[in-house]
């Protein structure tokens, strides 16, 4: 255990180390993305823009330019080239909107998910599974920020039983918290439920057809002690690391268009506007961080593997 | 004398399914008894039919494409039409199954000593988990699991093959059934290994007086187990009688062939091993008439009818088989040298 928390570690500096290389490379070679432009604004002239360039320091070599950043982003001083403002403080202020976006979409999509996986398995064939098949179709088909719209304008505006958008922290109101982020959490959740549930009823599927699982049935079990114990064990590790992965994504702001169309104002909204804007400090921070909670996500999900299949080693 | 109620009575037992190119009859008209205390072998190739009878009787083979037709007789109950909440108390209680493969037969997540006790406590509810352990315990120690008291925590990876098909043993055995169905229980272990099962499963019966089906492909492993053997073919029983009836006077020339391809030390080393030619046919359009005619050297135009499953023999009415030719002819065409085997080339009866 202690050798693969070691090993984690170290994988989540040498990911880190290359996402942040490369995003910061995209950056110097998209057109149209030179800081120091933007920063002068449009009728900057070409002194002006010199002078810029060389207070930012966009003169130096690349790789000093990097090594400045970086030194910048862990010493929590890093500030956005379009609004000067300390990338580190608006993430933080943005963190709690996504934490309870993903937290609260992670349980309702895994929940359903899992759910509707289970029905579908259970009841293949029959008129129940094609429905749900269908919805789950539909529901993987929609992208977020049309339900979102329809959501607003229709349970929004018309109906008026959400508001219209927003994030109220939830020491402030836990009853406006809720309510604020019920339609964003299942909007969010729409997609995933749609692939958890195919993804989980075929894996049941083939696990029914595995030799222990006639065991069971032959040694006297009903058929729901069967599915419960036997099969759904047996079948939930693909779903658990799929899980992980949006999980971490979400939380690490890559929920950009469902904060966006409720207008959250939480970590995806500020990585949407900086994206906008070619700012590059803040989208290096965001990568980075979202890369951060993949591998972390990606250590946890190892560890519930293990804990779920006793074949199954924590090695690194 | 056979006593008067058998164990397991099967009558005409049919079970076909619907599958996308049609209707496949994979048991066609069987009929067998089992008699506690009793090993009846049931043998034949695969897709002979043979896995299918017998998983039928846990109402394994249930499903929304299954047909069945006939009997099971076992205890005053049909298990052919018995609803599945009657079957689900009969299995791994009074009837236990032993698989093929123990590799993948049991759950690879769960300790041995927790699958064990599952099936203890399917049946008997008012047993707390550490009495049900303890009889694991005792369970395994009586197949030959060593340290069994440490080894009921292990989980199936950490068990070799021949281990694992004792703890399915053990398994079986945890309810005390009064009938037993081994469905090739050695065919994936090492040959070594499959003369413990098979001591295993003769201990057995004549400890507990448990009626055991053994289901094998193999009429090797039957030699010195079974009292009783059903032979199978394309879904039918194409010979039955008691072992030596099967042996030393087999009727059937596709018995012969399962006879001459056993493996034999005293065989010449430079010959080659027969084979009976040719494939099984497919169950979804079988030969008319005797399903074994397309791959039998001695067939004659009497082949298009069914034969049916009697006796032939005055001195044997127990000895049955499904076979157009005259016995004396039997007996001359099947010997090939001193040994009982199915001629290779076609042969002219006159």
């Amino acid at each position: 255990m202690a050798r693969f928390i070691v090993r984690r570690l170290f994988a989540v500096i040498g990911v880190l180390f290359v996402i942040s290389v490369l995003t910061f490379l995209i950056f110097q070679v998209i057109p149209n993305g030179d800081p120091a432009a933007r920063i002068g604004g449009q009728h900057a002239n070409a002194a002006t823009i010199a002078q810029i360039r060389h207070t930012w320091g966009f003169d130096r070599p690349i790789y000093i330019q990097y090594l400045k950043t970086m030194g910048q982003i862990f010493s929590g001083t890093v500030v956005s080239y379009s609004q000067g403002v300390n990338v580190l403080a608006s993430i933080r202020r943005g963190l709690p909107a996504t934490l309870s976006l993903a937290i609260g979409a992670g349980i309702i999509w895994f929940t359903l998910g899992v759910l509707l996986g289970v029905i579908t398995a259970v009841r293949a064939g029959r008129f129940s599974d094609r429905a749900l098949t269908v919805l789950a179709f539909i529901g993987v088909s929609c992208p977020p920020f049309f339900l979102g719209a329809l959501a607003i304008y229709y349970l929004g505006y018309k109906a008026n039983i959400i508001p219209l958008g927003g994030y109220v922290p939830f020491t402030t109101s836990p009853g406006q918290w809720f309510s604020h982020l019920i339609a964003p959490w299942l909007v969010l959740s729409v997609l995933f439920i749609g692939i958890y549930s195919r993804v989980l009823r075929s894996t049941i599927l083939d696990t029914q057809h595995e030799d222990f699982v006639r065991t069971a049935r032959a040694k006297g079990l009903s058929e729901r002690q069967t599915l419960f114990r036997h099969v759904l064990r047996n079948s939930m590790i693909p779903v658990i690391s799929l899980w992980g992965l949006d999980f971490a994504q979400v939380i690490g702001g890559g929920a950009i268009l469902t904060e966006t169309v409720f207008n959250l104002h939480g970590v995806g909204q500020f990585a949407a506007d900086s994206i906008q804007m070619l700012d590059v400090p803040p989208i290096l921070v965001i990568t980075m961080l979202t890369a951060f909670f993949v591998v972390l996500l990606g250590a946890v999900v190892d560890i519930v593997y293990a804990l779920l299949d006793p074949r199954i080693r924590l090695s690194g | 004398m056979a006593p008067a109620e058998p164990l397991l009575r099967v009558e005409d037992l049919r079970v076909s399914f619907a599958t996308e190119e049609g209707v496949v009859q994979a048991v066609d008209g069987v009929s067998f008894t089992v008699d506690p205390g009793e090993v009846l072998a049931i043998v034949g190739e695969s897709g002979s039919g043979k896995s299918v009878s017998v998983m039928t009787l846990m109402g394994l083979t249930r499903g929304p494409n299954a047909r069945f037709d006939g009997h099971a007789m076992f205890g005053g109950r049909d298990l052919v039409s018995a609803p599945d909440s009657e079957l689900q108390k009969v299995r791994g209680n009074q009837i236990a199954m032993v698989f093929q493969d123990p590799m993948s037969s049991l759950d690879p997540v769960y300790r041995i000593g927790d699958q064990i006790v599952e099936q203890i406590r399917a049946h008997e509810h008012g047993i707390s988990k550490a009495q049900a352990l303890d009889r694991a315990v005792d369970l395994m120690e009586r197949v030959g699991v060593p340290r069994a008291r440490e080894r009921i925590r292990s989980y199936p990876h950490e068990f070799s093959g021949g281990m694992r098909q004792r703890v399915m043993i053990a398994m079986a055995l945890s309810n005390s059934p009064q009938l037993l169905i081994a469905d090739e229980p050695t065919t994936a272990l090492d040959v070594t290994i499959q003369a413990q099962i098979l001591d295993e499963l003769r201990q057995l019966r004549s400890e507990t007086g448990a009626g055991i089906i053994l289901v094998t492909h193999d009429l090797g492993v039957v030699a010195d187990i079974a009292d009783r053997i059903v032979v199978m073919y394309a879904g039918r029983v194409v010979e039955q009688g008691t072992l030596d009836e099967i042996f030393y006077d087999p009727q059937h020339p596709y018995t012969w062939g399962l006879l001459g391809s056993i493996t034999r030390i005293d065989r010449d080393r430079s010959e080659r091993l027969p084979a009976i030619p040719g494939l099984p046919p497919s169950l979804l359009a079988p030969p008319s008439g005797c399903h074994f005619r397309t791959r039998c050297p001695h067939a004659f135009e009497r082949c298009t009818e069914v034969p049916e499953l009697i006796s032939r023999l005055p001195e044997a009415p127990e000895h049955l088989d499904r076979c157009w030719l005259e016995v004396e002819a039997k007996r001359s065409l099947r010997q090939l040298g001193d040994q009982i085997g199915l001629a290779t080339g076609e042969t002219v009866i006159s």
